[in-house]
């Protein structure tokens, strides 16, 4: 089969275009926030998720340690590991392929995969999203990272609206029901009294590990809250045609 | 230089998240369990992400035109407009703001 021809490459691809560009806001935002450009790249290069390159940047611009930003960064990049071992099952990666699988794991490369059912398409699918969000949310990152250096004041432009802004739409995808609503708010308020407490970068720690618990002693679906930010099968849920239907074999 | 070495630990340790996966034995973490914690602590960390950029300014809390940043995103969000679109809104919102004199 042609590769233009694999539905999950077609998805694949578009998830990465739509996904790819909004490496653009997390430049500007992450020059905007205190880092140089080498050190935004070196975010989007090495470690390459995007809700965790965002939290990394939003402790420093809210003032807070290194070390609090790292926690941030680490914690919300735990459901990596989950996507991992799902992957692990599916696609089975050996030698090399599974370091490099490991790297482009990622929301927006599993929720391409397993939204196939067959074998062959669920790897393309894997391959194409998590290469090719890689290739552009880099590319954007540096445009983002340059355009954000020759801005000037980022409040004159909103740029702390746009973090805030960037923040809600990436929570949004995962309050599905009444127990992810109660879990952000919960957390959210918990933030707002820990803000004047503690240092700046741990309120968002605090709410961590209220969420941990939360999750711990709930009994909801056990993939709650781990929806990619942009979902890959939008356009077939309501499109029409066979053809265009995950995982139908061509 | 400290910060960049912060920074560079977290590259580690998120590739560390990544590469567990695929080498601890699935049934180790195949617990129902360990993948709603992740799912809460996703949702948690973002809601007080998106609370902390909003609200606080170093150690305390103030409402100004990040608030108005956020209504813009919230509105954009329930239209389906796309994350950029998103981003957009909050940025003219809290800019516009600024212009109109509420910082």
């Amino acid at each position: 089969m042609k590769l233009t021809q694999s539905p999950a490459v077609r998805v694949g691809l578009s998830i990465s275009i739509a996904t790819g560009l909004y490496g653009i806001s997390f430049g500007a935002l992450s020059v905007t926030s205190g880092l140089d450009f080498w050190q935004t790249m070196a975010l989007s290069l090495l470690l390459f998720s995007g809700g965790s390159q965002f939290a990394f940047i939003g402790v420093v611009a809210g003032g807070g340690s290194g070390i609090a930003a790292m926690g941030a960064a680490t914690l919300l990049g735990m459901r990596n590991g989950i996507y991992g071992m799902q992957l692990n099952a599916l696609l089975q990666p050996r030698g090399w392929r599974r370091f490099a699988a490991a790297h482009v794991t990622i929301d927006e490369s599993t929720a391409t995969s397993t939204g196939q059912t067959d074998p062959a398409e669920q790897r393309r699918g894997f391959w194409t999203a998590g290469i090719g969000v890689f290739v552009l949310w880099n590319l954007f990152t540096a445009v983002g990272a340059l355009a954000g250096s020759a801005l000037g004041d980022p409040k004159q432009w909103g740029l702390d609206g746009a973090a805030v802004a960037a923040f809600l739409g990436l929570l949004w995808p995962r309050l599905k029901g009444r127990e992810p609503v109660a879990i952000a708010v919960v957390c959210a308020l918990a933030t707002v009294l820990a803000v004047p407490l503690v240092p700046a970068g741990v309120p968002i720690l605090v709410a961590a590990l209220v969420a941990a618990v939360a999750g711990w002693f709930s009994h909801g679906r056990s993939d709650e809250g781990l929806e990619p930010d942009v979902d890959p099968y939008a356009d077939q849920h309501h499109g029409s045609g066979a053809s265009t239907r995950p995982g139908e074999p061509l | 230089m400290t910060l960049w070495l912060w920074l560079l630990l977290s590259c580690v340790l998120a590739y560390a998240w990544k590469l567990m996966g695929y080498l601890v034995p699935a049934s180790l973490l195949q617990n129902p369990r360990m993948s709603r914690v992740a799912g809460t602590m996703t949702i948690g960390l973002l809601a007080s992400l998106t609370v902390v950029n909003t609200l606080a300014s170093g150690q305390s809390l103030a409402l100004d035109a990040r608030l108005g940043a956020l209504g813009a995103a919230a509105v954009a969000l329930v239209f389906r407009a796309p994350f950029l679109v998103v981003v957009l809104a909050g940025a003219g919102a809290a800019a516009g703001l600024r212009l109109l004199g509420w910082n």
